[in-house]
């Protein structure tokens, strides 16, 4: 029996988009934390919050309309191929930053660079809101949150639960929330290359499994097309990125590189 | 126009991202495996040569790269 009566697929799809959001999340406290710890917290507040809002709406309104415009059989193919191209580009990242030939993603360099701005930027009053505050926080809590969007509605449309796939990521703002409050700081130290590493492996994974069947499409009466072992192919797909990707962090490793000391992928 | 031009760079970044050869490769692969199942050759077997065309576009590239610096 799994946990909370929730099937293994729920359990993929609640943990993919939970990790997914929670590195998102991340990124976006350090552009808030900056804005908030500078410049005041209520124009920061508010312009994170309507960034939130904006993409709930988002979610509702783009999850609405591919269901009905969309036809069931070209849905799996679109999304899978999008999930796939996705993934790929996340999987690029954690296996380039774990073999040491690209840097890893600085929160504490960010957070610097954003404190630096914020305090260079003249005060400009709108609606009652400190302009600039607002404005660099809804657009860094927009641009991070787009891809947990797009994360959250391709999983949740293909598992017909949007919803679920949406809770995963809702339940990711409570524990990186309660670091941040007890850290005071930007979460420099949460290893978000081995979180990208493993969703990475998550959206290539379901992407070549929904894309690939996807392709019925275009057979004769358009059935998805039929892996060798049904569902269970999904594992065996699972464990071949997972064999490929420790094969390219290892050719790849640059050991004389400044980023050695990298941190690597799990 | 400045905003069109930007408005279509926006999503070409977030979707296409820094290394344009992944979503090339991608649907490449998934572009044969349209005329193949179209053809008749929707096999099972098909799906495992897709998946391993998939690993060739995505870490060829890579190690291309590798071997240049």
């Amino acid at each position: 029996m799994m946990p909370l009566g929730l099937s293994a697929a729920e359990l993929a799809l609640v943990g993919a988009t939970f990790l997914a959001s929670a590195v998102e999340i991340v990124e976006a406290y350090t552009i808030v934390l900056a804005m908030g710890l500078t410049r005041g917290w209520r124009s920061t507040a508010a312009g994170a919050v309507a960034a939130l809002a904006l993409l709930a709406v988002l979610t509702v309104v783009a999850g609405y309309t591919i269901l009905r415009l969309i036809p069931p059989s070209l849905l799996q193919l679109v999304i899978g191929t999008l999930l796939l191209i996705f993934g790929l580009q996340w999987l690029r990242k954690a296996i380039l930053r774990s073999a040491g030939r690209k840097a890893l993603h600085d929160e504490d360099a960010i957070f610097v660079t954003e404190v630096e701005a914020a305090q260079a930027a003249p005060v400009r009053t709108l609606f009652g809101l400190d302009w600039f505050a607002f404005v660099v926080a809804f657009k860094g809590v927009l641009l991070e949150g787009l891809e947990v969007v797009v994360i959250v509605l391709t999983f949740g449309i293909t598992a017909d639960n949007i919803p679920l796939a949406a809770v995963g990521a809702l339940l990711a703002i409570v524990p990186v929330t309660i670091l941040v409050i007890l850290v005071r700081g930007p979460l420099s130290r949460v290893p978000e290359n081995s979180i990208k590493y493993v969703v990475g492996l998550l959206l290539t994974t379901f992407g070549t499994f929904w894309a690939i069947e996807g392709l019925g499409l275009f057979a004769t009466g358009s059935e998805s097309l039929e892996w060798p072992t049904g569902d269970l192919a999904i594992a065996i797909v699972l464990l071949g990125w997972i064999v490929v990707s420790r094969i390219l962090i290892s050719a790849l490793r640059d050991r004389d590189s400044p980023l050695a000391e990298a941190e690597v992928a799990p | 126009m400045r905003y069109l031009a930007a408005f279509f760079r926006f999503w070409y970044e977030f979707i296409v991202g820094d290394d344009w050869r992944i979503a090339a490769g991608v649907v490449g692969v998934l572009a044969i495996g349209a005329l193949a199942t179209r053809a008749g050759y929707a096999e099972p077997a098909l799906t495992l040569t897709l998946f391993a065309g998939l690993v060739a576009v995505f870490a060829l590239p890579l190690l291309a790269d590798s071997r240049r610096s």
